[in-house]
């Protein structure tokens, strides 16, 4: 997965987004260490300052916890994983039916477009 | 603490042609700041007036509190536009001529990171590309132990893939507390690794500003915004 940064948008919220994506996705799975701030900044290709604001903001949800002498992880609390997976799904829908509803569809042709293109994907 | 890097009214002058007109400017430590402007702004100007290669017409410019001198070479690591190495150097020459210079050149440091680009201790600046010679140079300035680090258009003139490894090189090797100011017109390569900008025009300070508050509040990148700032 690359990080994907876009030029408009402040670049630590970007990395917020993006690092809640790779726990969502289990990419960083529950409980996991975290590389230091210095190495996911230059894979991330990004100053190590912003990198370390990021993942201040992530601590602070509680998404992520430090240990003093150990590093940072993953928070183990799958419950709250689950929940942002779910908040992430919502927004998605939520930006889907929008794009949907601008281009004239009703609730129940979305349905049944939906259904549509499910059934043709599953095949 | 004291700023890393402090302008005061500083004012440099060209046999009656203004570079700089009086500028103030705080830098702090622990940053990556641009210096952004277009040809001819006194980006190059600033830079050397920090390294101590120029002295200012009036105003002044301290380094950690101090006037650019003895003491302040120490703790600045100068990258400059045109290179002072000499192109029969090897690059084991050049490893030990920065050795014997800086007390805080770190050359097991610097060899690695030449030995993993695949330079080899005896090869000649003369026969490499450009590319490899900014990168070599680069290298040197990086593997020094400093706290103002001035790098003037390291990325000039290389190909997108050379940006991106001296940019890594940059953001991996400067230490949190130390500062790197990078003086460069390539906007949209160097704005990811940047904490401030500076835009500087016609001797003027335009604008000082952290990367993330210009995209907050113009929602905007750099780049575009450098380009409204600018237009000619």
């Amino acid at each position: 997965m690359n990080w994907d940064l876009k030029s408009d948008r402040p670049i630590y919220a970007q990395l917020i987004e993006q690092m809640e994506l790779r726990i969502v996705a289990g990419i960083y799975q529950a409980g996991e260490r975290l590389p230091a701030v210095r190495d996911m900044a230059a894979q991330a290709e990004v100053n190590p300052n912003t990198m370390q604001k990021a993942l201040a903001e992530l601590e602070r949800r509680g998404l992520v916890y430090t240990q003093r002498t150990s590093g940072r992880f993953i928070t183990e609390d799958r419950e709250m994983i689950r929940k942002l997976r779910d908040l992430l799904a919502k927004t998605q829908v939520e930006e889907f039916l929008e794009k949907m509803r601008s281009l004239g569809f009703s609730g129940q042709e979305i349905r049944q477009m939906m259904e549509q293109v499910l059934e043709g994907t599953e095949k | 603490m004291t700023p890393i890097l402090e302008c005061r009214a500083l004012a440099k002058v060209y046999s009656g042609r203004r570079a700089l007109a009086g500028i103030n400017l705080t830098v702090n430590r622990g940053r990556i700041v641009g210096l952004l402007g277009p040809n001819g702004s006194g980006k190059t100007t600033m830079i050397k007036l920090a390294s101590g290669l120029l002295t200012p017409t009036s105003g002044e410019i301290l380094i950690d509190g101090k006037r650019p001198g003895v003491q302040t070479k120490r703790q600045v690591s100068y990258l400059p536009e045109r290179t002072y190495l000499e192109n029969w150097m090897t690059v084991d020459e050049m490893l030990h001529f920065f050795s014997d210079f800086y007390d805080n050149f770190n050359l097991p440091k610097a060899a690695e990171m030449l030995q993993r680009l695949g330079i080899q201790p005896g090869d000649r600046l003369k026969t490499m590309s450009k590319g490899t010679k900014e990168k070599v140079q680069l290298i040197l300035v990086m593997s020094r132990e400093a706290d103002l680090y001035l790098l003037d258009e390291p990325i000039g003139g290389v190909d997108p893939a050379a940006r991106d490894y001296i940019l890594h090189t940059i953001i991996s090797n400067y230490n949190e507390n130390a500062t790197v100011l990078i003086s460069t017109h390539l906007i949209s390569d160097v704005e990811p690794v940047l904490d401030d900008v500076i835009f500087i025009n016609q001797g003027y300070i335009a604008l000082t500003e952290s990367v993330d508050d210009i995209r907050e509040q113009q929602g905007k990148s750099v780049d575009a915004l450098f380009r409204e700032v600018f237009r000619c």
